[in-house]
This record gives C-alpha cells, structure tokens and sequence, in this order.
C-alpha cells in the first residue's frame, strides 16, 4: 500500500515542475496556438494562413509593408517603376545569406518569382510577369507584358518567399520538394527546427540574418492545437503566448477578460476575409435580380454582427474589404426592408412564395451554420422557403459549391491586400470554372465588371484605379450576385508583455523579427 | 497448444486483414468529396490544370478497381502509400503516432482493470453493502455516458477551474530541452486526463464484471473448503476467488482492446493528444485517403494481434483448453 503514496509524491512533483517558470535564454521564446495545419513550409507553392504563419519566418521576401500600406525595403534595399509600368527592378542588399550560408543573388530571385508564377494558385499575382533579367548578382528585372500595379503587394513575405534555386532548381516538382517540410532553407530571421505534421513547427532564430539586431526573440513555437477550448485555455493558464487568427465571439469576450493578455482585431487589412452569401446566378429563380435584390433587402446585417455575432464582427457592404484604400462607402447597401422585399419578389412574380436550398461550410458555425439558419427563418418573411443543407465535411461543402450544385451558399473569401489577387477571381467571366472552388463559382458574368476589373488591373494611377474599383463595386451592389455580410472578425490574443505584436496588414503573415519580450 | 492451431488463428487473422484493406478502400471511396479539391482548398483554390495534375500525381484519375489492386499490392509489400496532405510516407506519419496511442491505450487498460477489479472485488465481498450498490451505481453512470463528454467535463475541472492538469497535448513545448526525468513527469502530467477519461467506461465494465465472476465463484464448493480449511478473507478472495473469476476479465480485456482503440480517437481529439485517433479524424476530414486507410489498416492490425494474443493467453491461463 506504499504505492499511493508514492505515486502522489510523483505527481506533487510533476505539478511542481510544470508550474516552475521556464528557463529563458536571452530573447526568449514565443509560443503561439494555431488550429491550422500546415502541409509545409513553402508559401511560395501554398496558399493559406497555415503555411504562411511559419514561411513568412523562414523565407525573406523582396518588400515587405507597413501598417499604412507602404512597401518597405527587405530583401530588396530599393526599387524602382519604370515610367510605362512595364519593368520593375529590385536592388537587393549586399551582404544576405540564406540560412545554408549561400548567397542571395538575383538569380534566386528570378527563380523564385516564376516558380511562384508556374505554381502558386493565385495566378493572378504574377501572371503578366514575362521574364526576369539579373543583369548582375544584385539586381533584378522584372518584364512585364502590362503594367502590373498589385505586383509590388504580391511582392509581399506571405506570397514572394524568395528561395534558393541551388536546392528547388534540382528539377523536382517545387510543389512536393521533400524540402518544403525537412531541412528548409530560406533567408528570413527564423531557421526551422523541427516540424511534426499536426503538431508543431518549431522555429530557431536566424543568427545570420540579414537585418543586424533581429529578430529579438530566440524561438517560436507554433503549436497546432484543434480543440478550440484547449486554445482558450492555453492563453488564459500562460501555456500559450498568442492566438492569431481568432474568431469565435464567445472566444474572443472570454479572451479579453484575462489580465494578462491583450486582444486586437488589428493585423488583418491585408488579409481581406469576407463573410457572405453567395447565389448561383445560373439557377432559374436566383438568375432573376429581383429576387436577389429582394433576399439582400430581407436580410438583417446589423442583426447579425450584433446579436449572432455578440458584436465582435464589423459589417462588410461591398466586395473588398471595407478597411482597403480601394473600398467605397458609395454603393447600394441593402438596409433591411421588408415591404420593398416583398414587392420585389411579387415583380419578379413570386408573390406566391419560392423554395430555395442554403448551403453552408461546416465547421466555423458562429460565421455559417448559424447565419445559414438565420436566412431560414429571416427569409420565410418574404415568402422564401429555405431548406439548410448541412455537409458533414469541407470535401462535401467544397464538391456541392464547385461543381455548382447549389442554389444559396455561405462562403469566407480573402482579398489578399490587392483586388487583383484576391478580388478578381469572383467575378471575371473567364472564372467560371466547374470543378473549382474559390472561382466564379457564382458564374455570374458581366462585361461591363470584366472591363473595368481588367483596367484596373493595369492602371497605374492610384486615383485613377480606386475610381475604377469604385465603379466595379457599385456594379456588383446593383447586380447583387453576392450579399455581403461581414468581416471574419479576427483577432489576435497575445500576452501583454510582448512588444511589437503582429498588427501590420499582414498580421501573424508578416515576418517576426521585431517582437520581443519587455521582461 | 500445438502449432498446426497457432498457423490456423495466423491465417484467419492475414484474410481477416486483407478483407479489412478492401473493404477500407471501397468504404472511403463512397464518401462524398474529391482529395484534389481539398488539397487545391488548402492552397487557396486552384486552376483546373493544377486539379488535374493533382489527380494524376495521386493516381486518382485511374478507376477504383485499378487504384484497388495497386493499394493492396502496395500493402502487400509493406508500402502504406504517401499521404496526400502531408506529402509524406504514410508509414513516417503513424510510426510519429503510434507511441502516443499505445501509450495512452495500455495505461488506460491498466487502470481500468486494476481499477475495476479491485472495486469489483470488494463489491462482491458484501453483494448487498454499500460498495456494492456504489459499483453498480458507477458502472452504469461509466458505461452510459460518452467518452467525449467525460473529457470535456474533466477538462472544464481539472484545466480550466482548478489549472491543475494541461489539455495541449502529450508534452509542454517549453520543457523540450529539459532532461529525461522532467520529460517523463512532464508526459505523466499530461497523461492524467486523457487516461482517466478512456479508462472511465471500460473501468466500470470490469468492475461489473468481475463483481458478477466473483459472486459466481465465491458460491462454488471449493471456495467454502477454503474457508473451511481456515484461509483468511483475504487469500479466499485473492487467492481462490480472483483467479477463477479472471478469465472472463481476461477475454473481455482482450475483446475491448478494440474499443479502447476506437475510444482513443475521440480522447486523442478532446485532448489534443498527438496520437494516430487525431491523425485518423484529421485525414478524414481532409479525404487524405492513404493516411485513413492507412492508421485504419494498422490499428486492425493491432486488433487482431490482440484477439490472437487474448485467445493464446486464455489457453495458457485455463490448462482445461490446451488439449483442445
């Protein structure tokens, strides 16, 4: 009977060792809580939060930005437009080594933006990028075929990682390259450690890098952990230092009660994550914009980020991000009217009442299923009866959506900092792709958006383009193909200690390097 | 126990497997969702030729039978296949997981037996006494309620209002560097939780088990010359008692081992421990087809080792069964 009490002396002693403060080393380590995870580390052939957290530390980029929008020198010292918009060069600095100990050149960099080019989803981002001379080690030109405005954004850590071509240029495919996940080498100020697929990354500093007093801390832990309660916990207990990338309304208010941490909604600009309703424009009933129009008139915005949402989310009326310099506050916004509903309906002569299906993406249910369910009860007032499809997994969701099987969907989309890259996609005729989610899966096609679209994509005048995109959104809030709700409401959770946070455009997308911890 | 018996269970148990990879295979083909687009999802979206060339790198393209007869091949010579979303063998990606899995199985075992016997022990001494009432009461309450509920309950106690155990895991990311014994106690500390949780229902099993075995055994007539010869409460019930009473425990330990298996999955994601239930779950919902089938055609395989392991171990216990 000795055992028990054995067994408790183990365990007093165990408490005690996980309650003693861990030992520190000079800058100290970051522990954040992610439940993303990454399939590997090249976000240069990946999109996505899960990549881009841990490549944004590992890869350097050409530019990186400011909380203000403004390019900022990285890997390229400076840079400069020709007058025509036709070339881009890149100055890059003198003295940056990869973390192999192999020199940066301007050879890598070619090599990294058309690899980006060939393999990253978003086409966009460098597709009117013809050819790259590297007249000599340091310098870089980009050819382009049109000018290319959104190019100095795409130049960004989270969508340019410049990567040595003497370890991706072996001929393998970049997209599978056993050195995505194993013996990563990049140039950014964390080195990778270790990476257990669903667990952890772990980041070591970069004693290298090329910027001389960073980064500040030692290490960074990202820590995958699914059970978003075990998150909260982590924060609250001191297990954890940030979460990024939090959503959950019931997360965040309990979040904000710790004394111990700070939570923000700053850090997402760039990101752009809209929340909304999407209608398959093809389908008989929705093809007519009345009943489109008359759905958006029926639906109560403010109900839902204020009561469903408890407040934490921000409302979104047009297609780009209402904190992007290219959003206008001067389009239809569809406040809620129901007598104007119904009267719209009865034109387009549903007076009688329609049947319509609401699909919505499992999982994040505070931003989908339970808007998806709202609609059912909310529409019913003008006649509509709503049947909630649910999808047992993001395959299912994703299958209905991409091959068009769906009359009503809920859907998060990004803009990616530039309507070019994130924007585009939902509305260019050319986009409609059976098969493929995240195109026009509305396929909703107008010539008129597809001109002004593509003119902005080229017009280098930045009054000149926000007019255009002005004009585009005032088109798409006439044509209604999709209701606008809000705006993911991410925030990030961290411990008050640290200095620095992620608040820039990019947020936890952006490289560390200058976080540090005030004790 | 001869070996013409041992080669026969070995057999069964190689078909039985094979039967488990087929019908693996066709199960998850049936479920709604295409892997490339999940994988295109993961990236951000893609273009159809990018969805196309996915399908041809995992031979999705190729019909089911086609891609059927290369999987089992594969299987055949030890080749679990490369995980669509990881781009990593699958064979890397369980050997990360399975200790974790073991770990928390056994020890989950071990407490639910000994846990269970030694209440149902001593609720067999007194059929109508308290302990006995309390085991049953126990017993019902384990086995009725989910094993996820008991997780999440326990984490809302025992992490969230009294911080006194950590839900992220298996190990502290901050202890990583620290020296084996620290890691072993840090591991032990993380393992509190999720092992009481799987071990809750199972406990109450054999508690109800053994309490019924015993009672049964504590009427034989060898167990009243027992105590007629003067043995003492204690040899009876240890000595004489439990172990006639153990076989039953002893199968139904090894029949549960499957269940335990299958429990594992919903603590593993309740507790995100780093085990092959997590990864299974993940690669589910990620239609990572090699990963499922894979974790699914190793844990059979436990399973059936541990049905044959279990059927040896019962001849070995009960001498009645050798000749057989």
């Amino acid at each position: 009977m000795k055992l028990i009490p054995r067994l408790l002396g183990a365990a007093a002693f165990a408490a005690s060792a996980m309650s003693a403060a861990p030992v520190m080393a000079e800058g100290g380590t970051l522990v954040i809580v992610s439940n993303q995870t990454p399939r590997h580390m090249n976000g240069g052939v990946q999109s996505g939060i899960a990549t881009a957290v841990p490549s944004t530390q590992i890869f350097a980029s050409p530019l990186r930005y400011d909380e203000n929008w403004e390019p900022q020198p990285y890997l390229a010292e400076s840079w400069s437009v020709s007058d025509d918009g036709m070339s881009v060069t890149l100055n890059l600095v003198q003295d940056a080594t990869f973390h192999d100990g192999q020199p940066i050149t301007s050879e890598d960099v070619a090599f990294s933006i058309m690899t980006t080019k060939e393999n990253h989803p978003f086409k966009s981002m460098f597709a009117p990028v013809e050819s790259i001379d590297t007249p000599d080690a340091h310098t870089a030109v980009i050819n382009l075929s049109q000018p290319h405005p959104a190019l100095l954004l795409a130049l960004s850590p989270a969508l340019a990682p410049i990567m040595p071509k003497h370890i991706y240029g072996d001929g393998q495919d970049v997209k599978s390259h056993p050195r995505n996940t194993t013996d990563v080498v990049g140039s950014g100020p964390f080195m990778l450690e270790e990476f257990t697929p669903a667990e952890a990354t772990i980041l070591k500093k970069n004693p290298d890098f090329f910027i001389e007093g960073r980064p500040k801390l030692d290490e960074i832990i990202i820590r995958i952990v699914k059970d978003p309660s075990s998150m909260l916990i982590a924060m609250e207990n001191g297990d954890a230092d940030m979460y990024p990338f939090m959503a959950g309304s019931q997360e965040i208010r309990r979040l904000k009660e710790a004394d111990h941490l700070e939570v923000t909604d700053e850090g997402y600009a760039a990101v752009g994550p809209l929340n909304w309703l999407a209608f398959n424009t093809a389908n008989e009933k929705l093809s007519d914009v009345r009943v489109r129009r008359a759905i958006a008139y029926a639906i109560d915005r403010d109900f839902i980020t204020k009561a469903l949402h408890r407040g934490v989310s921000q409302p979104q009326r047009g297609p780009i991000i209402e904190s992007s310099p290219y959003f206008t506050a001067d389009i239809e916004t569809y406040d809620t009217d129901l007598e104007r509903a119904n009267a719209l309906m009865a034109e387009a002569g549903y007076g009688d009442g329609m049947e319509l299906t609401i699909d919505y993406i499992p999982g994040p249910k505070e931003q989908q299923q339970s808007i998806a369910e709202y609609m059912k009860s909310q529409l019913k007032k003008i006649g509509i009866d709503v049947t909630v499809r649910a999808a047992p997994d993001f395959p299912t969701w994703a299958g209905r959506v991409g091959g068009h099987d769906f009359e009503m969907t809920m859907d998060v989309v990004f803009n990616w900092g530039d309507p070019v890259i994130g924007v585009h996609r939902t509305y260019l005729c050319s986009n409609i792709r059976e098969g493929v989610i995240w195109s026009n899966t509305q396929q909703y096609c107008n010539e008129e958006v597809d001109s002004l679209l593509n003119a902005a994509a080229v017009e280098q005048d930045q009054e000149k383009r926000k007019a255009l995109y002005a004009e585009f959104q005032q088109i798409i809030a006439q044509d209604v193909p999709i209701y606008y709700i809000n705006a993911t409401p991410y925030h990030t959770a961290y411990d008050k200690r640290l200095i620095n946070p992620p608040k820039g455009i990019w947020g936890a997308m952006h490289p560390m390097d200058m976080i540090e911890w005030s004790e | 126990m001869n070996s013409s018996y041992l080669l026969r269970r070995i057999g069964y148990g190689l078909v039985l497997m094979l039967c488990v990879v087929i019908l693996n295979f066709l199960l998850i083909r049936l479920a709604p969702g295409d892997p490339a687009m999940v994988i295109a999802g993961e990236m951000g979206g893609a273009t159809e030729e990018m969805l196309e060339s996915i399908r041809e790198e995992y031979g999705l393209n190729k019909p089911v039978l086609t891609q059927l007869a290369i999987y089992v091949g594969n299987v055949a010579r030890g080749d679990l296949g490369q995980s669509f979303f990881f781009d990593q063998p699958v064979a890397s990606l369980i050997a990360q997981r399975v200790g974790p899995t073991i770990l928390l199985v056994i020890v989950a075992q071990v407490l639910s037996i000994v846990i269970g016997v030694v209440l149902g022990v001593l609720a067999a001494r007194k059929p109508n006494g308290l302990m006995s009432g309390f085991v049953s009461v126990f017993a019902t309450i384990g086995y009725a309620v989910p094993v996820f509920w008991t997780g999440i309950m326990l984490i809302i106690l025992f992490a969230s209002i009294l911080p006194i155990f950590p839900v992220e895991g298996m190990q502290s990311v901050r202890l990583r560097d620290a020296g084996p014994l620290a890691k072993a106690l840090d591991i032990a500390h993380h393992l509190v939780l999720p092992a009481f949780t799987l071990a809750i229902i199972y406990l109450a099993q054999y508690a109800r088990l053994s309490r019924a075995s015993m009672l049964e055994v504590l009427g034989s007539d060898y167990i009243r010359t027992a105590r007629a010869k003067g043995a003492s409460q204690r040899s009876v019930l240890f000595k004489h008692a439990l172990r006639n009473a153990a076989l039953p425990i002893l199968t139904v330990a090894g029949l549960q081992f499957g269940n335990l298996i299958s429990g594992a999955l919903l603590v593993e994601t309740v507790f995100n421990w780093p085990g092959m239930g997590r990864l299974a779950f993940d690669s589910i919902l990620r239609r990572d087809y090699p990963t499922i089938m894979g974790v699914l055609f190793f844990a059979s395989a436990m399973v059936v080792v541990a049905n044959l392991l279990t059927d040896l171990s019962y001849r070995l216990a009960d001498p009645r069964l050798r000749g057989k």
